[in-house]
């Protein structure tokens, strides 16, 4: 509960510091605090704790996840300076929000109550449009933000019809009793209708296949800061959120729910990745990128009693990868208009750190062993085979292959191109956060049982 | 001391050449090579004399993964082929200047370190790592140093990596199948496994699909001529002389215990099939003009004779393939070099603008007329005991195909002859062909030499794997 409390604190904390002029201690306290939270959460593993009647419930799964959410905060916050380097005096701003932005995380993860869940995903949400629409001079950042209000205040929409039909359905929000009424009884079938909106919400904010349609030109528009954020902490934030859900509910789910999962989870994989490789515009490959990345995750969901350990390990590879990789991507497109590849040729000559970082974040994305990302896919085909979806993993191994295709365009464009530019000084940030990401991603890889077992 | 020593030493010399600086790097690479080949003798003295040289270490715990490295004779065989041609390919290129060599070397060492990692472990899912690591280096090293248009070679390479990645995960299908049945990734488990038919079929199609791209077996072989065209020389020695030997080896290692029921129920087809690829290569061969596409399409041939006797699980088939491994790794990489010392000279790979070499450079010539020789088999040579025990194999099997696999014999020494009257002899090339200098003479020579003297005395190799392939069998026969 602290978690929650201080990380709000540290958000207002900064809203402060702006009225005291102490722009330049923002960024190095807020980091500082994070890390002092980060050991707190992770030493407050052992123990569940339900505060404020039920409504937020700290329990393993809650501070894994809320762990993961810190870190990947304090990457991008550290980011933040240089990013916005030329509206430094609104610093506080962007800092404030991230922050912001991680108590909805927490929420959503750590909620006891369906209400909480939804404080937490508007918090969330709402951060999100702020910061997509950030920069406000241009265009495209204003139709990024505004498309993106737009859908998700319909999503948002959905999961809240959603939650009043489940409560109808069982006259209550509280998780356990939800959780509980399932085994017991039968339950009203407006409970089903509510669930349905629930996960067309929760797949919505996911990104997966049907729902994917507002990412890319969000993706696109959003500033590159901000687009990190959504491709990792958001994303795996929703995937965590969804995962709880659907394992509450899961009892009372019919086998059809198994088969809906499938299809979507297929879907997604599929359309991403097949999308992803005419793009020839960085940031909506990642994009596509992701929507695929969203439909392995979902893979998750139909086994959901034995795999939390397995969407842990995934989301923070994933994550970890995609933090290295943005970094880079900053760095390279930074004072320009536009993402496209060609901004890469040569990287590997100009700068060949940051150039193997990419490719090593990448690799892992494509699921290419030492990087954890292999591992994850690994475990997760193990999970699936054990649970009798051969063919879903073998669509998965074919999708494996085709993503080969277009993250491999952006490391043939590093190595084999000549450089159009010459060297641009890299701010020590962008290597730290990028060195930091890809060895904890390597180091995943090396120890997965490190986290396997945390969640088993 | 254990086998993982070797590892170290390989990974350890890639750090080194790493941070040795651009001018130091091959020396370096090759302190480490030779250090690895000595290290690799040792071991074998150590595994003669009867010493427990595995080495096992639990790495994760759940799922259950061992660091497991095991040794006998065939992973001996393998592993000293492979840090035996490592210094003679690290030395062959002190002719040519790489850019960013500290790059170049430390990649050619880490690959050689997953190679060497292949042949050792005995955890599928480690093996299955070092298999997939050793493709990462030789993507970058063709990629970059590669030579030819840049944009037909990034085509090429690309193709490649995507087809072997994609064989490979499902080789990664079947191992996690594997380990749902067994608990466990370690080969000794693993082929205790009681299979049902379907089971083993499928297993088998997923092990298949790895190896028939790696080797190459027709129709798989696409990627191959193009790839070992536009790669550096050192990474077509690589590829050709010890990274297709993974997945040869790796048939007689994993997919025979693993599966043998379905490979006895299909080994008619799989024979027909890596026979199919002798004559295909072979004719494809002939109308090659370009002459490391010919070399190509000739390693072809030939392994796809390697595989045919591997299939036909009998001990002569298996014992040819692993001396036909070695003496194809040697000959292979003595003929790229070849290449590789003209195209130094003439600049050019196509056949028909080279000629007249014989009367500038004797030398070279008689050097490169003992390996064309060596390649089509002629008794006397290691090649010739490695091929006849194959041959012999297959007529056991079904003497018509060991007819059409005899094909190789002819066919290549059709082809292989003729290039070598249209590149060695003929009138005065305009061109200036220097002699062979001492460096290019050694390698060759040390070349020649093992394919000489194995093939007048191959008792040491045949008393090393002999007994390791005879309990190979009787695993795969266990049923």
């Amino acid at each position: 509960m602290y978690t929650l409390i201080a990380i709000a604190g540290l958000g207002v904390l900064c809203l402060i510091a702006e009225i005291f002029n102490a722009r330049k201690a923002i960024v190095p306290i807020t980091i500082v605090g994070l890390l002092a939270l980060l050991g707190l959460t992770a030493t407050g593993f052992n123990d569940t704790a339900a505060t404020y009647n039920n409504m937020i419930v700290f329990d393993k799964f809650a501070t894994t996840f809320s762990c993961l959410f810190i870190l990947l905060t304090i990457f991008l916050i550290a980011l933040t300076p240089s990013f916005h380097e030329k509206q430094i005096q609104k610093i506080s701003d962007f800092v404030s929000i991230k922050l912001f932005l991680l108590t909805g995380a927490v929420a959503m993860v750590a909620f006891g109550n369906l209400s909480m869940f939804f404080l937490g995903i508007e918090i969330l949400s709402i951060s999100l449009y702020v910061l997509a629409a950030s920069n406000r001079l241009s265009l495209k950042s204003n139709e990024a933000g505004m498309k993106y209000f737009l859908m998700g205040a319909f999503a948002s929409g959905f999961i809240l019809f959603g939650i009043a039909l489940i409560y109808g359905a069982i006259g209550s929000f509280d998780m356990a009793v939800i959780q509980e009424a399932g085994t017991s009884a039968d339950v009203e079938d407006w409970f089903y209708i509510g669930a349905i909106l629930l996960s067309i919400g929760m797949l919505f904010k996911v990104a997966a296949a049907p729902f994917h349609f507002w990412a890319p030109d969000v993706y696109e528009g959003s500033p590159a800061l901000t687009t990190a954020l959504m491709s990792t902490l958001a994303k795996v934030v929703a995937m965590a959120a969804f995962f709880k859900l659907v394992s509450a509910m899961n009892v009372n789910l019919p086998d059809s729910s198994q088969t809906a999962l499938m299809i979507i989870s297929i879907l997604s994989m599929t359309i991403g990745n097949i999308m992803a490789l005419r793009q020839t515009n960085v940031k909506r490959m990642l994009a596509f990128s992701g929507i695929s990345h969203a439909g392995f995750m979902l893979m998750t969901l139909l086994a959901v009693s034995s795999s939390t350990a397995i969407l842990l390990y995934y989301t923070s590879a994933y994550a970890l990868a995609g933090i290295a990789a943005f970094a880079v991507v900053l760095y390279v497109t930074k004072d320009k208009d536009n993402e496209d590849i060609f901004n890469f040729n040569g990287l590997g000559k100009t700068s060949p750190l940051l150039a193997a970082i990419l490719t090593g974040a990448l690799l892992s994305m494509a699921g290419i062993p030492i990087f954890s990302g292999f591992f994850a896919k690994v475990f997760l085909f193990g999970q699936m085979l054990n649970a009798g979806h051969i063919v879903l993993v073998i669509i998965a191994v074919i999708n494996s292959i085709i993503s080969v295709g277009y993250y491999f365009k952006l490391i043939l464009a590093m190595y084999t191109k000549d450089p159009t530019e010459k060297a641009k000084p890299v701010p020590f940030v962008y290597h730290a956060v990028a060195i930091i990401a890809i060895v904890l991603n390597i180091a995943l890889g090396l120890y997965p049982s490190f986290v396997l077992e945390a969640l088993n | 001391m254990d086998v993982s020593i070797l590892l170290i030493i390989l990974l350890v010399g890639a750090i080194a050449t790493f941070l040795s600086g651009d001018k130091w790097a091959s020396k370096i690479a090759l302190a480490f090579s030779l250090a690895a080949f000595g290290v690799s003798i040792f071991l074998l003295d150590l595994y003669n004399s009867g010493q427990q040289i595995g080495f096992t270490y639990q790495w994760v715990s759940t799922p259950k993964i061992f660091i497991a490295l095991g040794v006998d004779g065939l992973s001996m065989a393998l592993v000293l082929l492979t840090t035996a041609l490592t210094p003679l390919i690290i030395f062959s290129s002190f002719g040519n200047s790489y850019a960013k060599s500290k790059n170049f070397y430390a990649l050619v060492l880490f690959m050689v370190f997953a190679m060497v990692g292949t042949f050792l472990s005995a955890d599928g899912f480690v093996y299955y790592i070092f298999w997939e690591l050793s493709l990462i280096p030789i993507y970058f090293i063709s990629l970059i140093w590669g030579n030819g248009d840049p944009q037909s070679r990034r085509k090429a390479v690309v193709k490649f990596f995507i087809y072997t990645f994609a064989g490979s995960l499902f080789m990664l299908v079947s191992f996690i199948y594997l380990y749902l049945k067994a608990g466990s990734f370690l080969l000794g488990d693993l082929v205790k496994l009681d299979l049902t038919s379907q089971e083993q079929f499928w297993i088998f199609l997923g092990f298949f699909m790895a190896y028939a791209i790696k080797i190459p077996l027709i129709p798989f072989h696409t990627w191959q001529a193009k790839v070992y065209q536009k790669a550096p020389a050192v990474g077509t020695m690589l590829l050709s002389g010890i990274m297709l030997k993974m997945a040869l080896y790796s048939i007689i290692r994993w997919q025979l215990p693993i599966a043998p029921k379905a490979a006895k129920e299909y080994m008619i087809y799989l024979i027909i099939l890596s026979v199919a690829g002798v004559i295909y290569g072979s004719i494809v061969a002939l109308k090659q003009k370009d002459i490391k596409k010919l070399l190509a399409y000739s390693s072809l041939a030939h392994v796809g004779l390697i595989a045919a006797g591997t299939y036909t699980m009998t001990l002569d088939g298996l014992r040819g393939a692993v001396l036909q491994m070695l003496a194809h790794g040697f000959g292979v990489v003595g003929l790229f070099f070849a290449a590789e010392i003209i195209s130094r000279r003439f600049n050019t790979g196509k056949i028909s603008e080279m000629g007249g070499i014989r009367i500038q450079s004797p030398k070279f010539t008689s050097m490169f007329m003992i390996l064309v020789l060596a390649s089509v088999a002629l008794p006397g040579t290691f090649n010739f005991v490695g091929e006849f025990e194959l041959l012999y194999s297959l007529a056991q099997r079904s003497i018509s195909i060991a007819i059409f696999g005899g094909t190789t014999i002819i066919l290549g020494a059709f082809y292989m002859l003729r290039m070598f009257q249209k590149v060695m002899l003929g009138d005065k090339n305009e061109k200036l062909f220097v002699d062979v200098n001492f460096n290019e003479g050694f390698v060759m020579v040390i070349i020649i030499g093992v394919l000489l003297f194995f093939g007048l005395y191959p008792k040491p190799i045949i008393d090393l794997i002999t007994p390791s392939l005879e309990e190979i069998l009787a695993v795969i026969n266990r049923i």
